[in-house]
């Protein structure tokens, strides 16, 4: 209701014209201002971090450590030049690019079945089984270091990109699962019952119904797990020496114990993330739509 | 007539690959574990010479941040990984992974290799029954660099062998918060090779030992209650804000910036902030020995950057080789010839320092010589102390109880807790670590 709406000439004034009413601002309106704002300000709080590092691969390495900071500067490439003088940046990058893409797959390979059962074929420990799945990702990964370590030297899976690929699987894993689990229990068990009825076997009815009515799950899921692969460093750097080694590694090789290396490391690192970067705002629109499917039926 | 043309270029292409797998397998590859230093960036830059000296041997460096470095070279040499052919380590690593017999002995150098001409502490940090372990490409000790400008302003001569509580006194004087400019930087980061080797090096010339002989602890004694409460004041009262979160990049930044009157630290800093490139005040650094207090022993310490091969290597001998150009008079000549003699790794031998366009081309060289030579790993502390090495304990606990008691002085130094409090604290969890390890059972 408009706040305008009650306002009367009280009746004992001079009848004169009452000056016109200044329109107040509709409530959704300003709400709607009001999150914009919000929206804008955390997005900006989100991405200055990466705004200074852009702007820091351009300075020197003197500009770059200056106090107060300068923010206008003769900008140069020369750490760039630098960066890919001292490193092969393509053959980390094709490392980064294989071991994401194909540990993603795996891991929606072993994930789409696995939260399809759980999902629609609930047994009572199925929500203990999660929980322990998900426990996984609740221990420090240096914990256990060096048992994968010494495994991996076993199976000769050192410096390698399966062995990459294999450890990224089983840390994206839990993660896949319980997204798929979530956007699985969002459709309608009535269609793949209708679709039993119609004779479809458990294989038809994943592969022919529920995987193309959950494919912005699906999709979101496999980009999340593409960014997390690509960023992660731990197992990057403690597993990968040089032939497999992902953007990670080439990003650490530019921190030095001795000497002043911002203005080059965030060279490096604007190079490291400008593919993921590139990629996630190509595809946010699948992204949003993934996540917030089923939020609104 | 297809077939035949298939038959023969089938034949020909499985004789190429035939032929390149064999040329591979006749180059070995030598995988080298680094950290990422001015002076390694002109070893991996110059390193194609060795390459076409030696066909046979391919290098590939795997460049790492240093904490990155030390965790995965102690994962994969603890666990036989088997991954890297050379491997960059310290005086601190090489002692104690030479006793595991982790590491290969250089104990067949060649006579060109002139191994009596690396600076003796240095050679005998390396050192282990006798055996060189690692061979050393720079090396550092501490000392004592100003501004030379701000000094003659204030009227102030640096003597030969200056001594803390004049440094206090100077500090004093030149601390101007409101110009931002501080009396003193110093390291503030928690480590045990960031704030812990400055402290303990200031604990030694206050008269302090990390250890007695029978391994207790001294952490709480007077010596270190005194150094460590100088140490406090001085850098609330004369440092930069924040002074706890300052690491040698961060002094390094503040330093040359213009923003320090004054910074003790590693001697590699010398060149880096005489090069105008990166710093402001090149023309004004001037430099001196370490500050003394009570002990004149142990207020410099002795760190060398040096490239040892584990024995789970496959290439032994080509690794060896690799090292020893690498570690080469040779292969100072060879910097000195590409990137001038003031890029000429330090430290590490006699003949550089003999070198007149050496001495004229670094103005620190003299400062850095006379540092390493006086650094002593042995006989540091006033009291006799059971373990080797001037800023550390050579002993494997030493970098979890140096990374402890540096945070307990990281905390009294923002004031999360007083000093006697901060050393109580630290002295119980060493003693802890040092009885579950073994060293004593009381």
């Amino acid at each position: 209701m408009s706040t305008t709406a009650s306002y009367t000439v009280p009746s004992e004034a001079p009848a004169k014209a009452a000056p016109p009413a200044k329109k107040a601002m509709h409530p959704a309106t300003k709400s709607k201002i009001i999150m914009t704002v919000i929206g804008w300000t955390v997005s900006l709080l989100v991405f200055f971090p990466i705004f200074w590092m852009i702007l820091t691969s351009f300075k020197t390495e003197v500009e770059a450590v200056q106090t107060p900071p300068s923010l206008f500067f003769h900008p140069t490439v020369e750490n760039y030049a630098i960066v890919q003088e001292r490193a092969d940046y393509f053959r980390f990058a094709m490392n980064s690019v294989v071991v994401s893409l194909v540990s993603t797959i795996a891991a929606l390979i072993l994930a789409v079945p696995a939260s399809y059962a759980m999902a629609f074929f609930p047994k009572p420990r199925t929500k203990d089984l999660m929980l322990w799945m998900l426990s996984t990702k609740m221990l420090p990964p240096v914990g256990v270091l060096v048992p994968m370590y010494l495994l991996w030297r076993d199976l000769n899976l050192l410096d390698t990109r399966t062995g990459l690929i294999i450890i990224y699987t089983l840390v994206n894993l839990p993660i896949v699962v319980w997204m798929l689990y979530t956007f699985f229990k969002e459709v309608p068990k009535d269609i793949l019952e209708a679709g039993r009825m119609d004779g479809a076997s458990p294989k038809q009815e994943l592969w022919h119904l529920l995987m193309p009515l959950s494919l912005p799950g699906i999709a979101s899921t496999a980009l999340l797990a593409i960014i997390l692969t690509w960023n992660e460093a731990f197992w990057s750097l403690n597993l990968a020496t040089s032939q497999a080694a992902p953007l990670p590694t080439f990003i650490a090789s530019f921190s030095s114990p001795e000497g002043l290396f911002w203005s080059k490391l965030s060279a490096a690192s604007t190079m490291a993330v400008a593919p993921i970067l590139i990629f996630g705002w190509m595809s946010q629109r699948q992204l949003v739509r993934g996540l917030t499917f089923g939020a609104v039926k | 007539m297809d077939k035949a043309r298939f038959a023969i270029g089938a034949a020909g292409l499985t004789a190429a690959l035939l032929a390149t797998t064999a040329g591979a397998q006749a180059q070995t590859t030598l995988t080298i574990a680094t950290v990422n230093n001015g002076d390694m960036v002109v070893m991996q830059k110059l390193s194609s010479a060795f390459e076409e000296q030696h066909p046979d041997i391919k290098l590939d460096w795997v460049v790492l941040e240093e904490n990155v470095l030390r965790q995965r070279v102690t994962t994969d040499i603890a666990t036989k990984g088997g991954q890297f052919d050379v491997m960059t380590i310290g005086t601190y690593e090489t002692p104690i992974w030479a006793k595991q017999g982790w590491l290969v002995p250089f104990d067949n150098l060649p006579e060109g290799y002139a191994v009596d001409d690396i600076l003796k502490p240095v050679r005998e940090a390396l050192t282990y029954e006798g055996k060189l372990y690692a061979l050393p490409f720079y090396a550092e000790s501490s000392m004592l660099f100003y501004r030379k400008d701000l000094f003659k302003e204030a009227g102030i001569e640096v003597p030969d062998q200056p001594k803390w509580d004049e440094v206090k006194g100077w500090a004093d004087k030149l601390n101007k918060p409101g110009e931002e400019q501080y009396g003193i930087c110093l390291r503030g980061k928690p480590g045990w090779g960031e704030n812990m080797a400055f402290v303990t090096t200031l604990a030694n010339t206050f008269g302090g030992r990390l250890f007695n002989e029978q391994w207790e602890p001294q952490l709480d004694s007077d010596a270190w209650k005194k150094a460590v409460t100088f140490y406090v004041d001085l850098l609330k009262e004369d440092g930069p804000p924040g002074a706890s979160s300052n690491g040698f990049n961060e002094n390094l930044a503040l330093f040359s910036t213009g923003k320090c009157a004054m910074w003790v630290d590693a001697t590699v800093a010398a060149g880096l902030l005489s090069n105008p490139a990166n710093s402001q005040v090149a023309d004004e650094v001037g430099f001196a020995k370490a500050p003394i207090a009570s002990w004149p022993k142990g207020a410099n310490w002795l760190w060398a950057w040096s490239l040892g091969v584990p024995a789970t290597s496959d290439s032994v001998d080509a690794a060896k080789t690799f090292v020893e150009w690498a570690t080469s008079k040779d292969y100072i000549k060879l910097v000195a010839d590409k990137e001038g003699w003031v890029a000429a790794p330090p430290g590490t031998r006699e003949s550089t320092y003999a070198s007149q366009d050496y001495m004229k081309a670094a103005p620190f060289a003299e400062e850095t010589l006379a540092a390493i030579q006086s650094a002593d790993p042995v006989n540091t502390t006033e009291e006799p102390k059971p373990y080797s090495g001037v800023q550390y304990a050579g002993i494997p606990e030493f970098q979890g109880i140096g990374t402890m008691v540096g945070q307990m002085i990281a905390a009294a130094l923002t004031g999360q807790m007083s000093v006697d409090q901060a050393l109580q604290s630290a002295q119980s969890s060493t003693e802890r670590t040092m009885r579950q390890a073994g060293y004593f059972d009381k």
